[in-house]
């Protein structure tokens, strides 16, 4: 059981979770998961490690609230527990040798961009991020990544906060506007990580790409978590959650992860309607 | 005056029609006058040829006087001697190759039916015994095991009852391994699994489940900084393969291990399941096995209307079980053989359409032994299905050879150990489908077991 020391609603469907879990909080590095399971009966889901700290052994999660798995860990509180949490899975984030390297994240991506932006910022490495949101409301991270960039462009789809536009537009300003990045790191849902890639394809930009196809085990055994990446089959749980962006067969991608959408709305909804219960 | 019946006493079983919309058990087990009975078709050889055919080389005469005579207790502890899992054993061992292949009684007749006598020991043991196994004198030596498959609980429970303090990790949220996550439940409940765990436990035997050894801790981290002074690495053969064909990654192809894990782990056959597994109409399994008979039993318990097993040499060389070949026929699963899958095609919204076929032909014998099937050009013809599952086999994760330095491994994966279990690393030792690729329960057992003496040699003579 893992007990969770903090909480902290970040927007209306984004939590954050500090857990802890000191096994995994030894050995984490930004770009690795952890799996968990709500309670005796939970699914198991992947969840990216957002931030650690070692001597406090704490791992923080940040989630979007879409299932049935989702409702309900946000239905817990601080000084309850996780019934399993299992990692660091998968490969850390190479962040070696990079001079200057501009950080992408959308919308709960974020949550997994900030760390590898904390982490090459911290090693001395130029970080401009560009982070995009749907609306102002959904905003999250932004001081966090404002202390671990030296350029921070915001991007919202209405223009409610920030520039108007996709982050796709900021990256081409400024890759346009002279910038030379050793790398490009894309964090966010599968469509806006295509687009960045194929902008960086353009310009010969070497890009990365964090995965987070379904899973179930982790740790290599169900293959469920299947990419095809310069097309061989990889396992994002072993082999990645990283891969180089120009290579990943994203259309394949989104057809998988779209594998059990009904299921979860359904889900939702019970979840829901259980704590409606339990609140009467 | 022994029983001279040539045949075996029948197990009763669920009705076919039954029993393949349900995941209860199949094989509903002796009644204490069957057992008795049966036990009395042993002839008490002089040489009991019978023991050699144990990978765990159980004292089966011994066990089966005492069932003869109704002491099925005292039968239970000369099992329990030898054996860490009686009623899993009883239940998933392939007895017709082994024990029973060696019986006397099988030159003229049917050999005594030794695994369903073990199977109804051990069942009678745990319905009516309450004791706990007595734990041993600790020692005070600290032995770490990896993976929690029969093979590290075997390895596990022989050294606790030699008095080691031993500590299992575990990967997954539940201890068993294939037992818990891929054998099913109607061939296989999990509440034996769980009471077989429970009695480890009992012995002194700490279970650390969510704890993949590899990343939360290296083997060399086990050894320098937690004090255990040997390891044993159990950790099977868990990788999926598939054909790379097209279409593999389409929504609905499932490797079996998914498949299974996704019905025997999460519990996706139940209604109330948090996991959910896609619903089928006509399921392909592609492979020969005892995995391949699981999926398409468990998919056609599913609700699928047709299950099709399609498998590329003859039924002959199939891998699986005869047992579980013939319970999956009764039940209705087809089967085609000399049949290799080269494309699954897509149908609507990103799930399988269908899968298109090539006709095979045996050929020479190939590195197996096995004669090779070859493609018979043009013979291309399509099935129909709007699910696959590959059920291909697996090799060892990586996970373990890739942060252990000096852990030596064959090209394919597996770790590599001389005949007690001792890999290129001192103090580490290494057994099951880790070692040999994917094999059978028994097998890894015997490996734990060899591994388990070797380890208290190791330690003993280091002391």
């Amino acid at each position: 059981m893992y007990k969770i020391l903090k909480k902290r609603e970040l927007n209306p469907t984004v939590t954050l979770m500090e857990v802890e879990a000191p096994f995994v909080a030894r050995k984490a590095e930004p770009g690795q998961f952890i799996i968990l399971r709500v309670d005796e009966e939970g699914e198991r889901i992947p969840l990216t490690v957002a931030d650690f700290d070692r001597e406090r052994g704490t791992v923080t999660i940040i989630f979007q609230i879409v299932g049935g798995t989702t409702e309900r860990l946000n239905h817990l509180n601080e000084g309850e527990y996780i019934h399993d949490f299992v990692g660091p899975l998968g490969e850390p984030s190479h962040t070696a040798g990079l001079h200057k390297v501009a950080v992408v994240g959308g919308g709960v991506g974020c949550a997994i961009a900030y760390p590898v932006a904390k982490k090459l910022h911290a090693q001395g490495t130029e970080v401009h991020a560009i982070v995009g949101f749907r609306n102002k409301d959904l905003v999250i991270l932004e001081e966090e990544f404002r202390s671990a960039s030296s350029v921070l462009k915001m991007m919202t789809d209405d223009g409610s906060y920030g520039e108007k536009g996709l982050v796709t537009d900021a990256l081409k300003a400024l890759i346009e506007a002279g910038n030379r990045y050793d790398e490009v790191i894309a964090i966010g849902p599968v469509v806006m990580m295509k687009f960045v890639s194929l902008l960086t394809k353009q310009y010969d930009i070497p890009t990365v790409v964090s995965m987070n196809p379904i899973m179930i085990d982790g740790t290599g055994m169900c293959g469920c978590c299947r990419v095809t990446v310069g097309g061989k089959m990889k396992f994002a749980c072993v082999d990645g959650p990283d891969f180089d962006g120009h290579a990943v067969d994203f259309d394949e991608l989104l057809k998988r992860t779209a594998t059990y959408k009904e299921f979860e709305k359904r889900e939702r909804e019970l979840a829901c309607n259980l704590f409606k219960k339990e609140v009467k | 005056m022994p029983n001279m019946s040539l045949k075996k006493h029948e197990m009763p079983t669920q009705a076919p029609d039954v029993r393949n919309h349900n995941f209860e058990e199949v094989a509903l087990g002796y009644t204490a006058e069957t057992a008795v009975e049966e036990a009395q078709r042993c002839l008490h050889c002089k040489n009991k040829p019978c023991v050699g055919g144990c990978p765990v080389r159980i004292h089966i005469p011994e066990f089966i006087a005492k069932v003869a005579e109704g002491a099925f207790e005292e039968a239970y502890q000369i099992i329990q001697r030898s054996s860490s899992l009686p009623a899993v054993c009883g239940r998933v061992c392939p007895q017709e190759t082994q024990c029973e292949s060696k019986c006397v009684r099988g030159i003229k007749g049917e050999p005594v039916a030794i695994g369903r006598l073990e199977r109804f020991v051990a069942d009678w043991h745990n319905a009516h015994s309450c004791d706990l196994p007595v734990k041993a004198e600790p020692n005070g030596h600290k032995v770490a095991v990896v993976g929690s498959g029969p093979a590290g609980l075997t390895c596990a429970g022989d050294l606790a009852k030699r008095g080691y303090d031993v500590t299992v990790f575990e990967a997954l949220h539940l201890a068993g391994g294939v037992l818990t996550y891929g054998i099913p439940e109607f061939r296989l409940p999990k509440s034996i699994v769980q009471k077989e765990i429970d009695n480890l436990k009992a012995l002194g035997v700490k279970v650390d489940t969510n704890m993949v050894i590899g990343r939360v801790l290296s083997i060399d981290e086990l050894k320098e900084e937690y004090g255990f002074e040997a390891v044993f690495i159990g950790s099977g053969a868990g990788l999926p393969r598939f054909m790379n064909i097209p279409g593999e990654s389409l929504k609905s192809v499932y490797s079996a291990n998914e498949f299974l894990t996704r019905v025997n782990l999460m519990k996706a056959y139940k209604e109330d399941s948090r996991t959910p597994v896609l619903p089928a109409r006509k399921v392909c399994v592609v492979g020969g096995g005892n995995v391949a008979m699981d999926a398409a039993r468990c998919a056609k318990r599913l609700g699928a209307e047709e299950v099709t097993i399609v498998y590329r040499r003859s039924e002959a060389e199939l891998p699986a079980r005869a047992e579980e070949v013939e319970h999956a026929k009764e039940e209705g699963i087809i089967f085609r053989f000399l049949t290799n899958p080269t494309k699954i095609t897509e149908g609507e919204n990103g799930m399988v359409g269908g899968m298109t076929c090539i006709r095979m032909e045996l050929g020479e014998p190939d590195a197996s032994g096995r004669r090779r099937p070859v493609a018979v050009e043009g013979s291309e013809f399509d099935i129909e299905c709007d699910c696959v599952i590959m059920a291909l086999g697996t090799s060892p994760n990586p996970l373990i050879k890739n942060t252990t330095q000096g852990l030596e491994t064959q090209k394919w994966g597996g770790i590599i150990a001389d005949e007690h279990g001792l890999t290129s690393r001192e103090g580490v030792y290494a057994g099951g489908d880790a070692v040999t690729g994917a094999a059978t329960v028994i097998l890894a057992m015997g490996a734990g077991k060899t591994a388990a003496e070797a380890i208290d040699g190791y330690i003993q003579k280091k002391n």
